[in-house]
């Protein structure tokens, strides 16, 4: 069996997400290098664009942030944001879209803007970026956090980007496209019911369904069949240690 | 006619207390040595407009310049969150710091309304979220034309007093090439009342023309040109020298504090003159890693006729 860090397997597993004919919104970090071995694996043709407004980028190493010049040398395309936001974004060009936060509630609602009130934070965080609108417009989005009681409260502080609601009011009311399709965690992958709330799909090797609930901050649905989570193969971790992070930027 | 003027001289006619300025470039670009000066000059109450605060924000709001802000992700990109600005809104430190929201979509928006003087602009961004609940300037509307969706939020323009934006090269009238990553400094240009355009080099205007779909930022809407070099450092300039990274981590480091962060500009900032000062006190070596490999675009043949 290959040796792995939770990182590492949140990675390979977040990868697994996404399909050849894929147009992903990449975020810096792990969701970054889980689309770069993707494509350098099962997903050659998938085709990565940065909130930063470059299209198809084909970075010559790890990108430090979403503007790096790395993702303008040899993209397909650089737009202004306005477009991108808007011709590609709004539009429904984008498949897929990553998210992370401080905070995600049991359907899928995040919280990257504060803790606590929002006229007198206890912690003010960065905001949205592009998330609120990644949430609204892509067809389906990823989560990948942390897995801890805080990070899972029963209630989001503030909704930075829309989920299910509350599980009553549709998107489609809304108008809203998609919505979040997993949830990748260090312990475990959630997925959506009908009803928009978050249930338990598999556990990570090694991790109980009980450390799962603990971490989180209200009864977890469990699927009818919850599976232990594929770990990642030697080719994926080979690819990670010595092609995508050779320095362990991200994934020590 | 020339508009060749330097950075002191470009600030000091350009802004006044109290104005609102945007400092252009998304993460590319971004204009440190324009925000030096402003630091320099001893502005206040300033509104500061920018997607991404930055570290160039940071220094803005730790240097007392500002009173508030108007962004969408105010975060150290790549490493963390801008100490600075938590300090102000969190602790009222150095000065209290008001806040005006958005997303990102929903920022450039209001530049882009404001570029083309609409009174609003719609965006499918914000149903769901708990924005519209905190900021007035995040409306609905009614669809006129049907039901899908019923009704959208707006948002309105948004017109800086001053906006400082920076591109590769110009010519002396404000006449810009930008490659690279421009994420929304064309918009915010359109929409500012007074430009300073600051550039890596000043060039012949047959250069400019040459490629005039390369031309991002025309002189029309340009009042002030300055010609400077590493202008952007630590951010970076596409084909000209990358982020300095190093430089970021740093900040993270240095900001630990209020004091530690005076500390900082103490020596950066007050304690050099102009942006060759600045330069002066780079070491060499840190250029020498900054410089990218040649990768040049096919030139275009845009014809004779």
């Amino acid at each position: 069996m290959t040796d792995y860090t939770d990182t590492e397997l949140m990675i390979t597993r977040a990868a697994q997400e996404l399909q050849n004919d894929d147009t992903t919104l990449v975020g810096v970090g792990i969701p970054n290098l889980a689309c770069n071995l993707a494509k350098q694996t099962h997903a050659p043709d998938l085709e990565m664009v940065y909130e930063s407004g470059t299209i198809d980028s084909n970075p010559s190493k790890l990108p430090l942030s979403i503007g790096d010049p790395v993702l303008a040398t040899d993209a397909q395309s650089i737009v202004p944001m306005i477009q991108g936001f808007g011709y590609y974004l709004q539009a429904g060009r984008i498949d897929v879209g990553f998210l992370g936060g401080a905070q995600i509630d049991r359907y899928g609602n995040i919280n990257s803007t504060v803790i606590g009130d929002y006229e007198d934070p206890k912690v003010r965080l960065p905001g949205s970026g592009g998330a609120c609108e990644i949430a609204s417009n892509t067809h389906r989005t990823i989560i990948i956090t942390p897995h801890t009681q805080r990070r899972f409260p029963e209630e989001v502080d503030f909704v930075t980007s829309p989920g299910y609601i509350d599980g009553e009011t549709t998107r489609e009311e809304l108008g809203l496209r998609g919505g979040p399709d997993a949830v990748i965690t260090d312990k475990a992958v959630m997925r959506f019911d009908d009803d928009g709330e978050m249930f338990l799909d598999s556990v990570h090797p090694g991790v109980t369904e009980d450390a799962v609930q603990e971490a989180t901050g209200w009864n977890l649905q469990f699927g009818s069949d919850v599976v232990k989570t594929e770990p990642p193969d030697e080719e994926e971790i080979d690819l990670i240690r010595n092609e995508l992070d050779p320095d362990g930027v991200y994934t020590k | 006619m020339t508009k060749v003027t330097d950075m002191a001289e470009a600030v000091s006619s350009a802004i006044e207390d109290g104005q609102s300025i945007y400092l252009g470039g998304f993460t590319h670009l971004i204009p440190f040595a324009a925000g030096h000066e402003i630091i320099r000059q001893g502005y206040s109450d300033l509104t500061l407009v920018r997607a991404t605060p930055d570290l160039i924000y940071d220094q803005m709001i730790a240097a007392g310049c500002a009173s508030s802000v108007t962004f969408s992700w105010a975060g150290n990109p790549g490493v963390g969150s801008l100490r600075a600005f938590r300090r102000a809104i969190e602790d009222g430190v150095p000065t209290e710091l008001d806040i005006d929201e958005y997303s990102h979509f929903g920022l450039v928006s209001r530049l882009a309304a404001g570029a083309q003087d609409l009174p609003f602009l719609p965006l499918r961004t914000f149903v769901g979220s708990d924005y519209p609940e905190h900021n007035d300037n995040i409306q609905f509307v009614e669809n006129p034309f049907g039901d899908m969706p019923g009704e959208i939020p707006v948002v309105p323009p948004l017109n800086p007093d001053v906006a400082v934006v920076r591109g590769q090269r110009a010519d002396t009238e404000g006449s810009a090439h930008l490659w690279g990553i421009v994420g929304e400094m064309v918009e915010a240009a359109f929409a500012a009342d007074t430009v300073i355009l600051s550039v890596e080099e000043l060039v012949d205007t047959e250069v400019i023309r040459s490629d005039p779909n390369r031309t991002l930022i025309p002189q029309t809407v340009v009042d002030h040109v300055v010609e400077e070099p590493y202008g952007s450092h630590p951010s970076y300039a596409q084909g000209y020298y990358d982020r300095d990274n190093e430089a970021y981590l740093a900040w993270d480091r240095r900001t630990e504090t209020h004091e530690s962060t005076e500390e900082w500009l103490e020596e950066w900032v007050y304690g050099v003159d102009d942006r060759t000062e600045y330069l002066e006190k780079l070491e060499v070596e840190r250029f020498l890693d900054l410089q990218p490999q040649t990768s040049y675009g096919t030139p275009v043949d845009m014809g004779e006729y």
